[in-house]
């Protein structure tokens, strides 16, 4: 089969079809800082390093996509909040911005189009957009409504606050859902692709199915809805096997699988539905060997590569600063090696 | 009727309750157990047994984070409020510290506080602090037992420096750690010096009682 090209490759697999290879997304938000020869603080603060970096790691491991995410807590950031960076890892949301009740009062989401911080994202994406063409997905990030809480009130009393004030919840998530809408869209518009909606506080492993349904499905299928643009649903590592076809409600086309569950058979329970993203181990990946690396990406390609669908990448949705540029190129030789369809290795391995 | 009957006929009611974060079904039961049953056999064979089975059902997919954490919480009110004899009887236990060090990500440190106390350990919560901070405290405080709790794989990381740290001063706690980084590569609490890990917040009372008997 002649090479395709990378956007090529991921639309033929997002419409349950078999493209040359198996695409490839490494999640690498901060390798390309150590690329660059930067710190995590300077490359962050300009959009510029940001969109060398991702193109630098993009033609490096031949990645299919250009990764928009700066790190998550840069939301509440624009919404006001404290962020404190680090030297070694993602910046983290500091104290939460809603300490009690009466500061929902006056919350106010941010203004996309003025705010710096978003601003910086925005031209990140332009500048990958404008070298990058148009052969290269570009992947935009939003929290969603029902996740941004976790930040903006604290993760305890968020939860607290599901029980004993589902009406102040609710509130905030409206207001989250107008501003995820408007952020999504404005990425698209600069030039992302797709837009990867992170909504880890969805999965079974934080809340009930019962308070998915509740909370956020009806929520996540309008905003969804009212995204211009092809959107793929990530729980950061949690387990949502019993919310696929909710995740497939609401629009998402995509839906990203954790390390703790069986990847054949989710593939099994969506296949020609939904494509699935997954499912490399990125916390053990730090001290894997090449072999390690490579039986990995074997083993997420067998269970799920044949038939299209399938995207491999890892299962967080962010590579740790940690993992060595070894692993990396050994996850990308093996991808290159093994992920060639058709995949006939598979049965003769089995 | 007989103490250990009323507890194994409450074992599932009172489950119950606490997964559906029932508050005032949770307090009536114990409210009705509480005269005829000691605070500490309550505690030992209703509540710590509880807690064990829900954080056992969340590492297996089958209850929630949110879950886990409300039932710790309700416990701990429990403890502090209706049970506080309980607490006396670990009056004289060795120091036991837990803090979230050098991370922003307190809600795993608070479970297993909740459920520490719910056991009725008494334990000081050195809250979110750095390496220079800790060491300096578990040392000055003679910390026997110190829980780590961490979101970040950096913080998780850091619990070496810890470890070292505290070698270099001559005074070696037992370090209990937990955090999604040790859920998901569990060879890394062995790799920073730690030794033992909880992998749900309900391992710590078990952790903590085996390793505080293996030191008497």
């Amino acid at each position: 089969m002649t090479a395709m090209t990378s956007l090529e490759r991921v639309l033929t697999t997002l419409g349950h079809q078999e493209p040359d290879r198996v695409p490839l997304f490494l999640l690498v938000t901060m390798h390309g800082a150590r690329e660059l020869g930067l710190s995590l603080r300077d490359y962050f603060a300009h959009a510029e390093y940001v969109a060398e970096g991702q193109l630098r790691m993009a033609h490096k491991y031949q990645n299919d996509c250009l990764y928009a995410l700066f790190y998550a807590a840069l939301e509440v950031e624009a919404w006001g909040g404290e962020v404190i960076l680090s030297d070694d890892g993602p910046a983290n949301a500091g104290e939460p911005m809603i300490r009690k009740p009466e500061d929902m009062r006056t919350l106010k989401a941010p203004v996309v189009e003025t705010s710096p911080v978003l601003g910086r994202v925005l031209d990140a994406i332009r500048q990958m957009r404008a070298r990058s063409e148009d052969a290269m997905p570009i992947i935009g990030v939003v929290i969603a409504p029902f996740s941004l809480p976790v930040m903006q009130l604290g993760f305890e009393q968020y939860l607290t606050w599901m029980y004993e004030r589902p009406d102040l919840v609710k509130q905030l998530l409206q207001i989250n859902a107008e501003f995820a809408v408007a952020w999504a869209n404005a990425q698209l518009d600069a030039g992302a692709t797709a837009i990867c909606y992170f909504d880890p506080v969805a999965s079974t492993t934080v809340v009930s199915r019962e308070q998915y349904l509740d909370f956020d499905h009806r929520l996540s299928k309008d905003v969804i809805a009212r995204i211009k643009g092809p959107v793929a649903t990530h729980v950061a590592s949690g387990r949502c096997m019993p919310l696929l076809d909710d995740f497939a409600q609401t629009g998402a086309l995509a839906v990203a699988v954790s390390i703790e569950e069986d990847l054949a058979l989710m593939k099994q329970k969506v296949a020609g539905r939904v494509s699935l993203l997954g499912n490399l181990n990125g916390i053990e990946m730090r001290r894997w060997t090449e072999a390690e690396a490579e039986a990995a990406v074997k083993a997420a390609l067998a269970a799920a590569g044949r038939g299209g669908g399938f995207i491999l990448a890892d299962n967080h949705g962010e590579i740790p600063f940690q993992v060595p540029e070894t692993t990396l190129m050994a996850i990308s030789e093996a991808v290159q090696r093994w992920g060639q369809y058709p995949l006939d290795w598979v049965s003769n391995e089995r | 009727m007989t103490a250990e009957r009323d507890i194994d006929a409450q074992r599932n009611v009172f489950l119950e309750a606490l997964l559906a974060i029932d508050r005032l079904e949770v307090r009536r039961l114990l409210e009705e157990l509480v005269s005829e049953i000691s605070p500490v056999i309550m505690v030992e064979q209703l509540i710590v047994p509880a807690l064990e089975v829900i954080g056992e059902r969340w590492e297996q997919g089958d209850v929630s984070l949110a879950q886990v954490y409300m039932s710790g919480r309700i416990c701990e009110e429990i403890v502090d409020t209706l049970l506080p004899a309980a607490n006396v009887q670990q009056q004289r236990q060795p120091v036991i510290a837990i803090a979230v060090l050098e991370d922003y990500h307190m809600l795993g440190k608070r479970m297993v506080y909740a459920t520490l106390r719910s056991g009725g350990f008494v334990v000081s919560d050195y809250g979110r602090i750095d390496t220079d901070n800790l060491v300096a405290r578990v040392v000055r405080e003679r910390v026997a037992i110190l829980l780590i709790s961490v979101l970040m794989l950096p913080s998780a990381l850091q619990v070496k420096a810890v470890r070292q740290r505290l070698d270099a001063a001559g005074w070696r706690p037992k370090i209990i750690v937990g955090g999604a980084p040790f859920r998901f590569d569990r060879q890394l609490w062995q790799e920073v010096g730690a030794d033992a890990v909880g992998y749900t917040a309900s391992d710590s009372v078990g952790l903590v009682t085996s390793l505080l008997e293996a030191s008497a």
